[in-house]
């Protein structure tokens, strides 16, 4: 049955992105009206956390949540489909015995409610037997009654459809004229309506906004039979319609146009299909040691997958075993206080606050404020993610602040926050590291991307390389991928760009647990640069 | 409420099709009662019970189509739902691609239910986890595992008179055993219809010896080797290729289905001879839903690939329509089955003089569309053969490799295994394949 709470996107060929999808479809005058007052929300609070402990729960906490999506699928000339759905309904979870209990419903009128919180206290009770582990929970203090929301300047979802499609059909003949043989352009809209309370005495009312806006252009040379492709270097962000104006001071000029606070999305696609074309004819890279230029478009997948991961608590301790996997990143490791994860330029922090990010958002899912801390610093693990029945495992008080559920139906637990790379403190541009390149690729966006159950050994490859010979690129190249290990990689990092070169990245869909959860999550940094790293060439011939 | 009658669905369905005010309306039904129980550490983590029914509403207008959803069925919220499809059908731009709805289908036979399933209980399922959880301690080993079941149904009906049933149950099972010092990792699943089948205890016992066995695993030289691929390894490269097998991107020329020059592959030898790959929807051993999910046309016995050569494509009925041979439209699959033959695992291995026995590929990704060349890992439980036994356990390793390649190197199959593989089930063998690229090392246990 799991497929069919997917949805297979336009996209074929290099395989369709599956998107997970919760919730009843409603129009789109639906979304952009109200849910509940925040009066009627708390009375309905009060009557969980009131059944919860009267039926035996030492803690309980409640999220009446409202999620809202609107996907618009294009291909060429044409719209493939739009979504709307919306999902209502409130996730219970309580601590009875020492044991977690969760219940959730739709059912949102006192009597549905407070049947739901009984039912979760029953299942807290009889999974007690079976706990070896009593839960211990790091202590919050209740914050009252406090609301947050995504700083944005046009909501998405109070803008026509109509527009949305014209602005599509806009980037999409742009691609065609400029020689794309095919594309795919999607926007995707999140809208979490948020609202927590917990017997700590803290009820939080949050509006989470985020926005995602890819493509992919095909070019066919149909006498050789070749085709390449180049995806947008856009990210999804936790903005509102605005990411879409393209602004002039948030483009970078360089190799190609890259983008930082609001995105030209018909611009890139231009440049897309004539980049795409220009793969065609583009060297194959010869294999061997390269220095790589990471572009931060790219440079934030790795950062996900072999720091964001491997630093998850709760994969570091176990729980994740059977599926997402464990981590090399042991406690051992980290209790010495010497463990050199990468080299003294090498500074990576964990948040849920930088604005415009996917992470931020002013109190987690279980009623934490969310912060900034250190995971590395000056190359050395200092830290991880951990939410507030792990920090006691780590001697710690306070939670980090990593909890998250990706609707009111599922249980909330740890999910990775921002995992950002500092920027360096030297005044150091891109263009200054180039220069300063004898043999290397320059790399932006993200292609294709695997990485161990620990987290030791990865491959990733890219949307554009651009070959580096004595500090100049000299061309296009194509077929390249990059082996490591992450604590080899990371200890090979000897340069990283100042501030006025760092910018976010993101994904939108990072899956964990069973059964499976999404979530979004943004990774900062500037271009950096990585010494002697193994490249191959990905070249094969079928016939 | 979750698994409605044959009767009890097509009332609910002529009903809301009856309140239709569209040129042309659809209807589906769908629902399941899904169990869960999870555990790590040694120890049940999470469990749950989720019940769901949901009817969703296509109402057509000319090339312009509406889908609304809802889980109650009173006759006003029946009304309802078929009111807002309409309202959503004329807000929506015209698809230049929508063909019009199906005429009635007949739809084969399935037998996909097992009572065992349909009344699992609770205690059931803490008993499968306890068994995995007591044949881990027993062994000193660390569980981590998941069973997920359910019993569902689905039915569909449209206003051309279109009808279909279809009551189903399945039973998935995974489980993962780490030794406590950390040096070795064993796999095992399990999936099945019928519960009773399934024995968590005796699966955890695969997983327990694979992990005590791949214990101080050796590093060797990344190259080519011939490797013995057991199903759930050869899975994850064919469900790939499978994913990706599709009429229409070949017939764009942007798949490694493309034919150089225009045109798709069909009727080429691709792959060894010995390669087969069908899906039925009635094949006994991994029955399926019999209709397409996205428009409810029969699924019938297909043959994607026999004796090597490409036989048929999935072909969208938009596709087929546009085709100049007026090709026939063909469904994507709901399962699916590859031939193998009929040694075991441990024959396999018998019969080999050096080689790689690979328990379970990990994270595979897409490296270029082109060639299908895939990149992926070995996971939890890798080792080497020498003369005809397990030598002994070595280093997981990165793979490059297009399942194309694959298939045309195979030097013998074992028997084909049910698999959960993509969202369904397969029957898939074990394979013992020559010259698969491995590119580099990796330190994972």
């Amino acid at each position: 049955m799991q497929r069919r709470k997917f949805l297979k996107l336009a996209g074929v060929g290099a395989g369709g992105i599956l998107l997970p999808v919760y919730g009843i479809p409603v129009s789109a005058e639906q979304l952009a009206s109200n849910g509940l007052d925040m009066g009627q929300k708390k009375a309905l609070a009060d009557v969980v956390l009131n059944t919860a402990r009267k039926a035996g729960a030492s803690y309980t906490d409640v999220r009446i949540g409202r999620y809202l999506n609107q996907f618009v699928l294009t291909r060429e000339t044409n719209v493939e489909n739009i979504v709307n759905t919306e999902s209502f309904g409130a996730g219970i979870r309580v601590i009875a015995g020492g044991t977690w209990g969760f219940s959730a419903t739709n059912d949102l009128t006192p009597d549905g409610i407070a049947r739901a919180a009984r039912q979760a206290v029953a299942v807290a009770k009889a999974n007690a037997k079976y706990q070896t582990e009593p839960v211990q929970l790091a202590p919050v203090k209740g914050v009252g009654e406090v609301s947050w929301q995504t700083p944005i300047g046009k909501n998405a979802f109070e803008v026509p459809i109509g527009e949305k499609v014209d602005f599509l059909m806009e980037v999409n003949n742009g691609a065609l004229k400029a020689g794309a043989s095919f594309i795919n352009s999607s926007l995707y809209l999140v809208n979490e309506q948020k609202y927590f309370a917990s017997s700590d005495g803290s009820y939080i009312d949050q509006d989470v906004h985020r926005l995602w806006a890819p493509m992919e252009v095909t070019v066919v040379d149909k006498k050789t039979g070749v085709f390449k492709t180049r995806n947008g270097l856009s990210d999804p962000v936790g903005r509102g319609y605005e990411y879409l104006d393209g602004r002039a001071e948030d483009k970078i000029h360089g190799q190609t146009t890259l983008y930082t606070n609001s995105y030209d999305m018909a611009e890139d696609a231009r440049l897309a299909a004539e980049q795409a074309r220009a793969k065609l004819s583009a060297k194959s890279i010869q294999p061997g040691k390269y220095d790589l230029v990471l572009e931060p478009s790219h440079l934030m997948l790795t950062i996900h997958e072999s720091v964001g991961h491997p630093l998850e608590l709760d994969r570091v301790l176990g729980y994740e075993a059977n599926y997402a996997g464990t981590s090399f990143a042991t406690l051992d490791k980290w209790r010495s206080g010497k463990f050199q994860y990468g080299s003294d330029k090498v500074n990576l922090f964990a948040d849920k606050v930088q604005p415009g990010s996917l992470g931020a958002v002013g109190y987690d899912d279980e009623g934490v404020k969310t912060k900034r801390w250190d995971l590395v610093k000056d190359g050395i693990l200092v830290n991880y993610q951990a939410t507030r029945d792990q920090v006691h495992m780590i001697d710690q008080k306070e939670s980090h602040g990593c909890c998250y559920a990706d609707s009111w139906s599922s249980v909330q637990f740890q999910r990775m926050p921002n995992v950002s790379l500092a920027p360096g403190k030297e005044k150091y541009s891109a263009k200054d590291m180039i220069r300063d390149v004898e043999k290397g690729i320059y790399i932006l966006g993200r292609g294709s991307y695997s990485i161990d159950q620990q987290r030791y050994n990865f491959q990733f490859g890219g949307q554009l390389f651009y070959e580096i010979k004595d500090g100049e690129i000299v061309g296009q190249v194509e077929d390249v991928a990059y082996q490591s290990n992450t604590q080899e990689f990371w200890n090979s990092c000897t340069a990283v760009c100042d501030s006025s070169d760092y910018r976010l990245g993101g994904t939108f869909f990072d899956g964990k647990g069973q059964p499976s959860q999404v979530s979004a999550v943004s990774h900062g940094c500037s271009t950096s640069r990585f010494d002697k790293i193994n490249v191959i060439n990905t070249k094969r011939n079928i016939g | 409420m979750a698994i409605l009658s044959r009767s009890e669905a097509k009332q609910i369905l002529d009903k809301v099709l009856k309140y239709s005010k569209a040129e042309a309306a659809s209807a589906q039904l769908t629902g399941a009662e899904t169990g869960n129980i999870r555990y790590a550490r040694n120890s049940v983590s999470t469990s749950g019970i989720v019940n769901d029914i949901e009817l969703a509403v296509e109402a057509r207008f000319g090339k312009k189509s509406g889908i609304a959803t809802i889980n109650e069925f009173s006759d006003a919220a029946l009304e309802k739902v078929m009111r807002r499809a309409e309202e959503l059908a004329k807000l929506s731009p015209d698809n230049p691609e929508a063909m019009p709805l199906l005429d009635e289908q007949k739809y084969p036979k399935v037998n996909g239910f097992a009572k065992s399933t349909a009344d699992i209980t609770p205690d059931q399922r803490a008993k499968a986890a306890a068994d995995s959880i007591m044949a881990a301690r027993e062994r000193k080993v660390i569980a981590a595992g998941y069973l997920e079941d359910a019993r569902s149904f689905a039915a569909v009906a449209n206003t051309k008179g279109l009808f279909g049933y279809h009551v189903s149950t399945s039973a998935n099972f995974t489980v993962t055993m780490r030794t406590e010092n950390g040096l070795g990792s064993g796999w095992a699943q399990s999936d099945v219809s019928d519960f009773s089948a399934m024995n968590t205890g005796a699966v955890s016992n695969i997983a327990i010896d694979k992990a005590v066995q791949s214990q101080e695993a050796r590093a060797l030289e990344p190259g080519k080797y011939t490797v013995i691929l057991e199903p759930s390894a050869v899975s994850g490269l064919v469900g790939f290729m499978m994913w990706n097998y599709d009429a229409r991107s070949a017939d764009e020329g942007r798949s490694f289905m493309s034919r150089k020059g225009g045109g798709n592959r069909i009727g080429e030898k691709m792959f060894d001879k010995r390669v087969h790959i069908y899906s039925d929807p009635a094949d006994p051993d991994v029955p399926a839903m019999p209709w397409a999910e996205d428009d409810f046309m029969a699924l019938e016995r297909v043959d994607w690939i026999r004796d090597g050569v490409v036989k048929n494509l999935p072909r969208s009925r938009y596709w087929a329509s546009q085709s100049k041979e007026k090709e026939k439209a063909i469904p994507q699959p709901n399962n699916l089955i590859m031939i193998g033959g009929d040694k075991s695992t441990a024959e396999l291995i018998k019969n080999t003089r050096r080689g790689v026995l690979v328990t379970r590929t990990w994270y595979i990704r897409m490296v270029d569309p082109q060639s299908l060349l895939l990149t992926g890992l070995t996971r939890d439980g890798t080792f080497y053969i020498e003369n005809g036994k397990i030598k002994y356990p070595i280093k997981n390793f990165r793979f490059n490799e297009s399942p194309v390649i694959m298939l045309n190197n195979i030097e013998d199959m074992g028997r084909a295994k049910r698999v959960g593989m993509w969202g369904y089930s397969a029957m898939i063998p074990a394979l013992k394949v020559r010259d698969f690229t491995f590119s580099s090392l990796s330190d994972a246990v």
